[in-house]
């Protein structure tokens, strides 16, 4: 255990201080946008809190007051929670799999290279070719869809940053794992995992963010609430000549919590308990 | 009728009743609209259960977009050759386009010949091609100048300008008088919205983009207009963010009491009186956009919208019926708070002025003179094209003459 | 242990990862490749054009000038994000008070859908009534409203700020997961051999933290060259074009002019190039002997 001076924990607060401001400013400024009228934005000198507080707009999306946006918001919501979860789950049941083979086995490199190319070509340009194959599949405006593409959006990264971690793993624990009997399935699950769970985490939370923004492929897609994902939702919010930035706004701070509640519960497995002694030692 | 007859009779109509079941099972139209264009969602929502009461058998599935995904919508699902859409709405800028890309269906007898004089001529460009129609014109809309009462008053201006150059006059007063820094607010962003401010102007000096298929931009009417643009920013008369602002952001300033005039779309008429959203409520005054001395009386850019039959439908009939409800006149003029009709007849009826006496007196004038922008099957290009030389002599990156020249250039080049 | 049995094994464990990949991708990859050879519309008649369609988009000069404004967009933007990244997973990494409470902030920018986020900064940033200005004149920064996202200088950087602040976490999250693999005892070792702060970051932390840093940096240079939804909604590529990025023109071939060989070619070119930075920066890796 090390001392710290005191200069340094200075240091720290500052720094922590500093952090949290930036990164919370301009939430707290979304969340008051999202509770003030109109009007109130537009004041010149800007009045930091609103006279009046206003959460209808919350009661409108949970939808108390049986208003449309309130549909919309909890269609969307939903289906972004399903697609989301989907994707991530079927990704990461896939990646780790293939992580494990890059790793641990020789050569093959050039494939993981040939899908991190295709990871590089801007959606747009798929986003003809594969409406074309699932409209004929008869698949358009199903979460079905989405998840598939996803998928493929989620898949070469996560798969090359699981491979990067199990590198750090070491070897011996699983081979020892091995010629007691536990196959090389069971090595994977009771050896490598538990050691690279941060990876795990880091992974997951990625691919669930990445599935959770993804715009406009869902946009094309997708076509009514059986479908439609939030950042549709929030599009058409935003579409048409008179728009409710508070509404924009409310939608907003609902649509960043679930991804953040994860990630709370995420956060220790971030941190596994690797600090003295560790495994490299 | 003898009493023995009657079991046949019924056994006849159970057959016509058995023969009849299939025939009556529902036909579904997909039809795709704009979020807010217009008309509200629930309007539109409402006018279609209307439809499907008056015309059992007969359902229709919503689906309401934003602005840029209309278009691409549609090109996704003609890319995909499948049937996708039955009705669809398009803006007037994309019929031609469309109908070289055989987007939808040609429904030019469809329409009745008595019908055409009914509808204002401008209406009809919505959906004209050459001889062709593309679909019934729905959504009648044109970019008013609204100017704020209570100012103009303060600043001892009498009448609202009826011409530009008026309009820079007035809009000087009001700046010397420090009433407001920048009184004029437009939607100069590099947009859709730019251009429509833009032909507004040039259609007042005269129109005319060029013949036979060759544009010429760096000369006559369309120079002139962004001339009367730029000095109207170096002059400190038009608010310098106009050139960040849409449609939306035009309202937000006018409606907070930061611009002595604006000029907009319909909507707003009703917006900037909804005290929830506009601190000038009862200080709305409404015009037709200025005209030029000697050439135009008013100017009227068309930002109609029409109906169409999409060209892989399966349902063209069924679709056209929806259209010819959607467009009758009972319809429109039930619905005439945020769209005005296309009928003429409308304008007469006390019903529809009520509440919007100014709005329609200004209509009156404006919409006969619907002018369109340039007309091409590759508008799209050529709008960023113009989007992007206007958007550089406003910001002063290049002269007038020397952004519209390499405009022209540049169309030059579309196929 | 057979050499023929690993490869097996090595194969079935890829199997589902090659079965979702080829299963969707295989064929808008090989339709996008074949359309950039030729001249095609939206649907209906094409013919065979060779190179054509590269050349042009080569010799395009407002192409030439996306790409740069690309390359710089993605140069800054990475740049702060790892640099950031990096710093601030460091930061995490210390014990302090309510740890894991900023841990869970850290989440917060990144969890905002990109659209939101584009929003609320143009809100943010609108040249009326934003609340930056508000905050800038109040504090005496500024002596008046400016424009930030209507002035060709200052369009990009803008944009530049929405994007880094929402994705630095990311960066930070990923530094921090690798950062607990580095064995405490380390740094222990190298106190006692008397090496300074500076010394002990560059011998210990980076070498083990570089593996999945790279694999972020990697990440973030590839999502900043295919920017597309922020731009989209933040700007539309104003002004003046200010900031179209390469995206931005296969976007704008394929979906609203509607030549889809042309928009195929451009966003070949896109992944080509994209695929030239990433392949000479993992051969620097690999020549340094740490891949």
């Amino acid at each position: 255990m090390m001392r710290r001076s005191l200069g340094f924990n200075i240091m720290i607060g500052v720094a922590v201080t500093v952090l949290v401001v930036v990164t919370l400013a301009p939430l707290l400024w979304l969340f008051i946008m999202s509770i003030s009228a109109p009007v109130e934005l537009t004041r010149i000198p800007l009045h930091w809190l609103p006279d009046r507080p206003d959460f209808s707009r919350y009661a409108r999306l949970f939808g108390l007051t049986g208003d449309a946006a309130g549909t919309s918001f909890l269609a969307a919501l939903r289906n972004s929670l399903v697609v989301s979860f989907s994707a991530t789950a079927i990704a990461l049941a896939a990646g780790i799999p293939a992580a494990y083979s890059f790793s641990r086995f020789r050569g093959r490199m050039g494939l993981l290279y040939g899908f991190l190319g295709v990871y590089m070509v801007p959606p747009v340009a798929f986003v003809l070719p594969l409406y074309m194959v699932f409209s004929q599949l008869g698949l358009l405006n199903n979460v079905v869809a989405l998840i598939a593409v996803y998928c493929t959006i989620l898949l070469p990264f996560s798969t090359w940053l699981l491979k990067n971690n199990f590198d750090a793993v070491p070897r011996e624990i699983e081979e020892a794992a091995q010629m007691d009997g536990a196959g090389l399935l069971g090595a994977i699950r009771h050896v490598t995992l538990p050691l690279a769970r941060p990876a795990l985490a880091a992974a997951a939370l990625f691919a669930l963010l990445l599935a959770w923004d993804e715009f406009f492929y869902a946009l094309i897609y997708t076509n009514d609430l059986r479908a439609q994902t939030l950042p549709v939702a929030i599009a058409d919010f935003a579409a048409g000549r008179a728009t409710d930035y508070g509404l924009i706004s409310a939608v907003g701070v609902l649509a960043a919590l679930p991804p953040v509640i994860i990630a709370f519960f995420l956060q220790r497995s971030l941190v596994s308990g690797l600090s003295a002694g560790g495994i490299k030692g | 009728m003898q009493p023995w007859m009657m079991p046949g009779w019924m056994g006849a109509g159970v057959l016509l009743f058995a023969v009849a079941q299939p025939a009556a099972a529902d036909t579904t139209l997909n039809a795709l609209f704009m979020k807010q264009a217009a008309y509200s969602d629930d309007d539109i929502k409402s006018m279609t259960a209307d439809f499907e009461k008056s015309h059992p058998g007969l359902r229709v599935t919503l689906e309401l977009v934003p602005f840029e995904a209309l278009h691409d919508k549609i090109v996704a699902t003609n890319g995909a050759g499948a049937e996708g859409y039955d009705v669809v709405l398009f803006d007037v800028t994309w019929p031609a386009e469309f109908a070289k890309h055989g987007f939808l269906k040609d429904v030019t007898d469809r329409i009745p010949a008595d019908l055409v004089g009914q509808v204002f001529d401008g209406a009809w460009s919505t959906v004209t091609t050459g001889e062709r129609r593309w679909g019934m014109p729905w959504i009648l809309d044109t970019k008013y100048l609204f100017y704020n009462k209570a100012m103009l008053a303060k600043a001892g201006i009498a009448a609202p300008p009826r011409t530009w150059a008026e309009l820079a006059d007035d809009a000087q007063r009001i700046k010397d008088k420090g009433i407001v820094p920048y009184p004029i607010v437009w939607s100069w962003s590099q947009a859709e919205a730019l251009v429509v401010d833009y032909s507004a102007i040039t259609a007042a000096y005269g129109g005319g983009y060029g013949e036979n298929g060759k544009f010429a931009f760096d000369q006559g009417a369309p120079l002139a207009a962004l001339t009367y643009m730029k000095s109207t920013l170096d002059r400190g008369l038009s608010n310098p963010n106009s050139t960040e602002y849409l449609e939306e952001d035009v309202r937000t300033v006018f409606s907070n009491g930061d611009a002595a005039f604006a000029l907009n779309w319909t909507f707003m008429y009703g917006l900037a009186n909804d005290p929830k959203e506009s601190k000038i409520v009862g200080q709305v005054g409404i015009v037709p956009a200025p005209g030029i001395e000697g050439k135009a009386a008013v100017s009227a850019p068309n930002g109609s919208m029409g109906l169409g039959i999409a060209a892989h439908s399966a349902h063209a009939d069924e679709a056209w019926s929806y259209i010819q409800y959607l467009t009758s006149r009972p319809v429109q003029d039930k619905y005439a708070k945020l769209s005005l009709p296309i009928w003429k007849a409308s304008y007469d009826d006390p019903a529809i002025a009520r509440g919007q006496e100014d709005l329609i007196a200004a209509a009156r004038l404006a919409l006969p003179e619907l002018s369109p922008r340039p007309v091409t099957a590759s508008y799209q290009e050529l709008s960023a094209i113009l989007q992007k030389a206007l958007q550089q002599a406003l910001l002063g990156q290049a002269t007038p003459e020397a952004a519209l020249h390499r405009a022209t250039d540049a169309a030059a080049r579309l196929r | 242990m057979s050499a023929r049995r690993d490869r097996f094994q090595a194969w079935l464990l890829l199997a589902p990862m090659l079965a979702i990949m080829l299963g969707v991708t295989a064929y808008p990859i090989a339709r996008t490749v074949w359309l950039s050879f030729t001249d095609a519309g939206l649907s209906g008649d094409s013919s065979w054009v060779g190179l054509a369609n590269y050349g042009d988009a080569l010799s395009n000069p407002d192409y030439q000038d996306a790409f740069a404004r690309t390359l710089y967009f993605t140069g800054i933007s990475v740049s702060l994000e790892i640099v950031l990244g990096v710093l601030v997973g460091l930061l995490l990494n210390e014990r302090f008070p309510g740890r894991a409470f900023v841990r869970a902030l850290m989440v917060l920018p990144w969890a905002l859908p990109t659209i939101v986020n584009a929003m609320m900064w143009r809100l943010i940033l609108n040249p009326q009534y934003g609340s930056l200005n508000a905050l800038l004149t109040q504090l005496g920064l500024l002596a008046k409203y400016r424009s930030w996202l209507g002035d060709p200088a200052s369009a990009m950087n803008m944009v530049i700020l929405a994007d880094v602040w929402k994705n630095y976490s990311l960066v930070a999250l990923i530094v921090l997961a690798a950062l607990q693999t580095i064995p405490q005892d380390l740094y222990e070792a190298a106190r006692l051999d008397g090496a300074g702060a500076w010394t002990r970051f560059w011998r210990i932390t980076l070498p083990g933290i570089l593996g999945p840093l790279s694999v972020a940096l990697v990440l973030r240079l590839i999502e900043a060259f295919k920017v597309f939804d922020i731009i989209y909604v933040m700007t539309r590529g104003g002004p003046a074009d200010g900031t179209k990025t390469v995206s931005f023109y296969v976007y704008e071939e394929s979906f609203t002019y509607l030549r889809a060989g042309s928009g195929a070619a451009y966003a070949v070119t896109v992944a080509c190039v994209s695929g030239l930075l990433i392949a000479t920066y993992i051969l620097q890796l690999r020549r340094q002997g740490r891949a």
